[in-house]
């Protein structure tokens, strides 16, 4: 299917449509739809549901017919770990603590780029940026984030 | 005369010393972000959200609008210096700003890009002064059958006007207008779409989406391609414009800001728009077409001012009816939404001290721009040169511990990951996600509307083309997508976008 589709982009935004619009009303079969007078919490998410389905079939079907370009390449290392240094930090945070956290967060997101090697100037700058961390969000505008968690304060 | 004592509400507001310095650190803020590279206004004006929650909602607001056209000032240095537009609406400007660069003119291109916002935004000021009372009125007579007309007029127009596929603006506006139904049903008390999760159950907090579909979003895309930027311009002298070159910029300037005005009001315009509409008018008006793009100083002045008249005329719909033009001004309803004020006509009357404070701080930060930034061109011209790749981590850093901040909850970390994926993803489709973001302020205010028109019409949906005012609305809407539709007007659109 993807592979004759004359325009790669508008095929998957087309089935990334189809799938959570079918999806939306799928799940939101339970609730309530009420009458035209007394909307229930389900009528406008299932109208919306089918609406974005709609649009996903038009996007498919215009991907057959209309020329476009490919989708070209994807940055698949910035994106793992751009994403996964964030989920990182989040998993850290409270077990870890703050400080552990972020060099997690800021080593790993880092390394996505071919820039990334070990320096003095980028090891200043990394304690720099923790310290103003801890000193402007923890100590100045008071966000509950321990700067050594659990792991280490038992 | 109302006007002027509502304007002395206004000064008294925006010259206290906490709002004058909150005014000052957002201009200030603005113009180092939007100097730095991968920051778009969007994405900077989420990241520092979180940190005005704590303020009084006038100071928030006056600081959230500083920032806006702060970056907006710092993406024109950007493209006259380096010729990298900070930003969509300064793509103009690098054209023939960056030529004069080249030719040794930098500081008089800066200087007029200065001298023309600072203008455009006095008249946008007195604009917004004059207009937003009446159009206030008027809205406050808007049943809710003409609100939800009105939010569709303005959906459907913000995409219009917009860059990129009108299905796929479509398709992401029902996609956001989903995402904002998700938590519980404010009538029925029904958990909608919160997979059993307490923390879905408020909803998903639009800093959120924003963060991840801009901010995050942003830093993939820019791995994917990594240069590095270069100044060829150490330092920058001759400020101070000629006699000859002021001379020759008043006649530009005063077409940008007219033309920028008008485009700012409508809903979808805002600065974009009207930075190229203003590029391509200079051009065909002036005796000497073939000098733009070579370093003609009309083509910086027009722009910049338009640009600038634009920003600040597009806060018309948004504190008058509620309803925001583009992703910015979608972001200031949902500061004003954190900060427990109803967007809404009703802003003006029941809050006049911060309506009028942020027109008039609007004017007072466009002043910080004009007498702060040239002498700072030093520091931006350092700032322009910080690499991307030590840039980023610590971009990252302040969008993780600023999405924790709001409730405290790791969980919003994850979901802010969740949607930088999903925003690098449209990207790579060719969606833009901006209208996604207006769906989603817009979702929970539209349902609401929906269904109170329809309670009192007794299901009847004719009450939507019944009642006049939002008949014509709907009509507009209406008649706005069959002319995009059109193949004519399509290639036209298209071509507009592709100069």
């Amino acid at each position: 299917m993807a592979a004759c589709a004359r325009n790669p982009k508008d095929f998957f935004a087309g089935v990334i449509y189809i799938a959570v619009g079918l999806v939306a009303v799928w799940i939101g079969r339970d609730y309530a739809t009420g009458t035209g007078s007394r909307m229930g919490p389900g009528y406008f998410p299932a109208v919306l549901g089918w609406l974005l389905a709609a649009f996903g079939v038009l996007s498919v079907l215009r991907s057959f017919v209309q020329d476009g370009s490919p989708i070209g390449t994807v940055a698949w290392k910035g994106l793992a770990l751009v994403a996964g240094s964030t989920v990182l930090f989040g998993l850290l945070l409270e077990s870890a603590g703050l400080i552990p956290a972020l060099l997690a967060l800021i080593l790993v997101s880092a390394a996505a780029s071919r820039m990334f090697r070990f320096e003095i100037r980028a090891a200043a700058g990394l304690v720099a940026l923790l310290a103003f961390c801890a000193l402007v969000f923890v100590k100045g505008l008071g966000v509950p984030m321990a700067l050594l968690g659990s792991w280490f304060t038992g | 005369m109302d006007i002027l004592a509502n304007l002395a509400l206004g000064f008294q507001t925006a010259l206290g010393l906490s709002n004058l310095a909150y005014c000052l650190l957002g201009v200030f803020l603005g113009t180092a972000i939007g100097v730095l590279p991968g920051l778009g206004p969007v994405a900077t004006i989420a990241m520092l959200l979180p940190v005005t929650i704590g303020l009084p909602p006038e100071s928030a607001l006056i600081m959230l609008a500083g920032i806006y056209y702060g970056a907006q000032y710092g993406g024109s240095t950007t493209a006259i210096l380096v010729n990298l537009p900070g930003e969509s609406s300064s793509v103009v400007t690098a054209l023939d700003g960056y030529q004069m660069a080249r030719q040794g003119k930098a500081g008089t291109a800066l200087a007029t890009a200065a001298l023309g916002s600072f203008f455009a935004g006095t008249v946008a000021t007195v604009l917004l002064a004059l207009f937003a009372p009446p159009l206030a009125d008027l809205a406050l007579k808007f049943g809710p059958a003409e609100y939800f007309s009105l939010m569709v007029l303005g959906l459907v127009a913000s995409i219009v006007l917009a860059q990129g596929s009108l299905l796929h603006a479509l398709a992401l506006i029902v996609l956001g207008l989903l995402l904002g139904l998700i938590g519980t049903d404010v009538n029925s008390g029904t958990a909608r779409y919160t997979f059993d999760l307490p923390q879905l159950s408020d909803g998903i907090g639009f800093v959120i989406v924003a963060m991840g579909m801009f901010g995050m979003a942003e830093i993939i895309a820019n791995l994917e391609n990594e240069a590095t930027r270069t100044t060829m311009v150490k330092s920058v002298t001759g400020l101070l414009p000629s006699r000859a070159d002021l001379k020759r910029i008043v006649a530009p300037v005063l077409r940008g800001t007219a033309l920028g005005s008008l485009l700012g009001i409508l809903p979808g315009g805002g600065a974009m728009l009207a930075s190229f509409a203003a590029y391509s008018m200079e051009k065909k008006v002036s005796r000497h077409p073939e000098e733009f793009g070579k370093g003609a100083i009309q083509g910086v002045a027009a722009p910049e001012a338009a640009n600038n008249a634009g920003a600040q005329t597009s806060f018309i719909p948004m504190l008058t009816l509620g309803i925001p033009s583009n992703p910015v001004m979608a972001l200031m309803i949902g500061a004003m939404i954190i900060q427990g004020i109803q967007p809404g006509p009703s802003v003006m009357t029941d809050q006049p001290a911060l309506f009028w404070g942020v027109i008039v701080s609007m004017w007072v930060g466009n002043l910080f721009l004009l007498v702060l930034n040239l002498p700072l061109i030093g520091l931006w011209v350092r700032m322009i040169a910080v690499p991307y790749h030590q840039l980023y981590p610590a971009i990252l850093v302040f969008c993780a511990i600023g999405v924790f901040s709001l409730n405290n909850s790791v969980f919003d970390i994850f979901l802010m990951a969740g949607f930088g994926v999903l925003g690098y993803v449209f990207r790579k489709l060719d969606c833009e996600p901006a209208p996604m973001l207006l769906g989603f302020i817009l979702g929970p205010m539209m349902e609401e509307n929906l269904r109170r028109a329809l309670l009192i019409s007794k299901g009847d949906p004719m009450v939507f083309a019944s009642r006049p005012i939002s008949a014509v609305m709907l009509v507009m809407a209406l008649a706005l997508l069959v002319t995009v539709l059109a193949p004519a007007v399509r290639r036209k659109r298209e071509e507009a976008f592709q100069e």
